[in-house]
């Protein structure tokens, strides 16, 4: 029986959200959360508990919202009532507001199984109120320094809440990602670690912006066979002989598509798994990993895992593509963060084939909140191969000018830059300057693709995104 | 036809102090150099590496996370300390951000009474403090010997927990109009002896503010070849277009 307090919470949560959608506030996606867990603290604790199924958490710096969007596909059609944070509401408000959505004022949740997304610095809070059977841990990259302070600080508080996981729980790690990889030692919950092993995908240089490339045990530089991109990849300590776990999941062999798709072989301990994954880039071959490696413990049937990543449709912003009326291609990549964003990069020119040909792009690059109030990360990130590729480019935003800035010193001539921080011109612009026939590519920040997609919806061309997948 | 200027720029610790887009700073020199035809070449100095610093003539050194800090702290100080300091008080040109300024004053004094040494070649001390002092910059321009251009206010972002506070012997980069400064207190931002100059703001520092990083190729270019070299001017209209923005934003 519910406590009163859990019970008046639930009631002011729910008739705030009620109003929020009905006034047409918007998402409305924290506020009901916030005002509920005033009341009653315990709420998102008391909701879970009463989960069939239980929950499962996601976290990581890139990639969570896709790869939480794969696994609920997932689990709907392995035939679970599914309650997932899809409009991206990752804080602990957000997980207690998406729960209180699929309550009724009376009577037993709608759902059987909690699937959220958790934002980074909100994971260990997850942890201790939801005790979760399945922790998703992805990546961990330097992402809005302002708001999270810094990676390793973040991965001991991981640490700290993933020891009190009990034997029942289950933890996956990225094991490539040595921050994230060493989490799983010493823990009493159950361990699972994915993996890429295809070399054909490594890169020669290490990176400036690799985060976590010292030992976890001895502090010594990680000697790195194989990086793929940032910190990830193989590596051992010369020093302790500390090393890449092996992962029990793995990414054998990765074909890339271009901008397009990719085929992916996946073996995992009973057999292998071949995948026509609709998604351009490495790093979504690793959200796809990590999702089916969540289905393999959870013992989804190979063929099921197979299906839904090969009718994946990415969530918006992420990797979208439109067509305006006139039939003008866009594609819209989000871009946050120094990691983030190279492959993003990377993904756009590697789909190059002939040296004259060129991308027509529009970056807008917001400094709200969400985005992270200092724009700093814009020099971490590799901007310079795009030099090679551009004709025209149109820069948009709150920080429209640094982006200039940025890409001046990156190489681009400035007369090749035009500035114009509102979105709405910038979009006009940029079509505008899109030869007929050939694709737009736009890059926006978390805000930023917000506005762009109110922007495109207005025109008629996207729905709003709190619609986005209901 | 002159010889080709040619500058050697020291980074400290690269893998280690690299963070908040310090590396930002070494792209502008090298960038702001490369348009002149001035050649800018960048040695990096790893844990345990031998380096002729007189043979340098700009040095910089980031900010990092606590565990990349405590990782060079012993090697800054033990290996290049004595060496460097030299280096600099003959006039070395340096610029250190948030982690590598603290490492340059005297000590730091962490919030649980950890007194841990710094070089001391700048005249401050820096004490833990428990609130972040996060946000946007804007510090008016206050370099002596001021050309023109250094009149300009400079923006940055600031990002620290350390409260650094100034002896008598180094003189303030500039003072704070919007944002917290060294320490909150007394609108100090940056401090500057000899030929050095250490501050908290990334942004990264230079690319927005290229009156400062003309001002350090300039000073290295004096020091290595003659007293009247000139720098040809560039054309710094989207720098100072972000810039500008910036301090029409905190309403300056």
């Amino acid at each position: 029986m519910m406590k009163f307090r859990s019970f008046l919470a639930l009631g002011l949560g729910k008739s705030v959200q009620i109003l929020t959608q009905k006034l047409n506030l918007g998402g409305g996606t924290n506020l009901p959360g916030t005002l509920a867990r005033l009341v009653d603290p315990n709420l998102l604790s008391t909701l879970t508990a009463t989960l069939p199924q239980g929950v499962i958490l996601l976290t990581g710096t890139n990639g969570k919202t896709t790869t939480t969007r794969m696994l609920a596909n997932l689990l709907r059609s392995n035939g679970s009532q599914v309650l997932h944070n899809q409009a991206g509401a990752n804080l602990i408000t957000g997980l207690t507001a998406t729960i209180l959505a699929a309550s009724p004022f009376f009577g037993p949740l709608h759902a059987e199984i909690g699937l959220f997304e958790t934002d980074e610095a909100a994971l260990p809070q997850a942890i201790l109120e939801t005790k979760p059977r399945l922790v998703v841990i992805h990546n961990l990259f330097r992402d809005q320094l302002d708001r999270y302070g810094e990676v390793d600080t973040l991965a001991k508080h991981w640490k700290k809440a993933l020891m009190l996981l009990p034997a029942t729980s289950h933890v996956i790690l990225n094991a490539d990602d040595p921050a994230v990889a060493y989490l799983g030692e010493g823990l009493t919950a159950q361990v699972t670690y994915y993996g890429v092993d295809d070399s054909r995908h490594a890169t020669n240089s290490t990176d400036h912006i690799a985060d976590s490339q010292f030992c976890r045990c001895c502090g010594q530089h990680y000697t790195y066979s194989l990086t793929f991109y940032s910190h990830i990849g193989h590596y051992h300590c010369p020093n302790c002989g500390h090393s890449r776990p092996t992962p029990q999941v793995k990414l054998t062999r990765l074909d890339l598509r271009g901008t397009a798709s990719s085929q992916l072989l996946i073996t995992y301990p009973e057999g292998t798994l071949e995948i026509e994954l609709p998604l351009p880039g490495l790093y979504n071959a690793v959200n796809a990993l990590a999702a089916a490696t969540v289905g393999f413990v959870l013992g989804a049937k190979p063929a099921l895992i197979q299906e839904i990543l090969a009718a994946f449709k990415a969530a918006f912003g992420r990797i979208e593509r439109i067509q305006t009326p006139e039939g003008q291609p866009i594609l819209i990549a989000l871009i946050k963060n120094p990691v983030g964003a190279s492959e993003t990069i990377r993904m756009l020119t590697s789909g190059i084939t002939e040296k004259q040909q060129k991308i027509a792009l529009l970056l807008i690059i917001n400094d709200k909140i969400a985005d992270g109030t200092d724009v700093s990360w814009l020099w971490d990130a590799a901007f310079e191969p795009l030099t090679a590729y551009l004709a025209e480019v149109i820069v948009s935003g709150t920080r429209a000018e640094d982006m200039a800035v940025r890409l001046k010193y990156a190489g681009v001539a400035s007369e090749q830059i035009k500035v114009e921080p509102k979105i709405a011109k910038a979009v006009a612009k940029a079509l505008k300057m899109t030869p007929a026939g050939e694709t737009l590519a736009i890059l926006p920040t978390y805000t930023a693709m917000l506005e762009l997609r109110a922007e495109l919806a207005e025109r008629g061309w996207v729905q709003p995104f709190w619609e986005d997948g209901l | 036809m002159p010889l080709k200027q040619t500058l050697i720029l020291a980074q400290l610790y690269p893998e280690q102090m690299n963070i908040y887009g310090d590396r930002g700073n070494i792209i502008a020199l090298a960038q702001r150099c490369a348009w002149r035809g001035i050649s800018l070449k960048v040695i990096p100095v790893d844990v345990d590496t031998d380096i002729a610093w007189e043979t340098c003539d700009l040095a910089f050194f980031g900010g990092g996370q606590d565990s990349g800090q405590a990782l060079v702290a012993n090697d800054f100080l033990k290996k290049q300390g004595a060496k460097l300091g030299n280096a600099l008080e003959d006039g070395l040109v340096m610029l250190a951000i948030c982690g590598g300024y603290q490492l340059l004053g005297h000590y730091f004094l962490t919030h649980d009474g950890q007194r841990l040494p710094g070089l001391g070649i700048l005249d401050v001390h820096t004490i833990g403090g428990k609130k972040r002092l996060i946000g946007n910059c804007v510090v008016s321009g206050a370099l002596e010997k001021p050309e023109k251009q250094h009149a300009l206010p400079f923006v940055g972002f600031e990002n620290h927990s350390g409260r650094t506070y100034h002896g008598p012997k180094v003189r303030p980069l500039g003072q704070v109009l919007v944002g917290y400064g060294d320490n909150a207190e007394d609108r100090k931002a940056g401090a500057v002896y000899r030929n050095i100059i250490g501050c908290y703001l990334h942004g990264p520092l230079l690319p927005k503010n290229p009156q400062l990083a003309d001002h350090l190729i300039l000073q290295a270019l004096r020091r290595k070849y003659d007293a009247s070299v000139t720098l040809s001017p560039l054309d710094d209209t989207l720098e100072l277009q972000a810039q500008q923005t910036m301090v029409k934003r905190l309403g300056c």
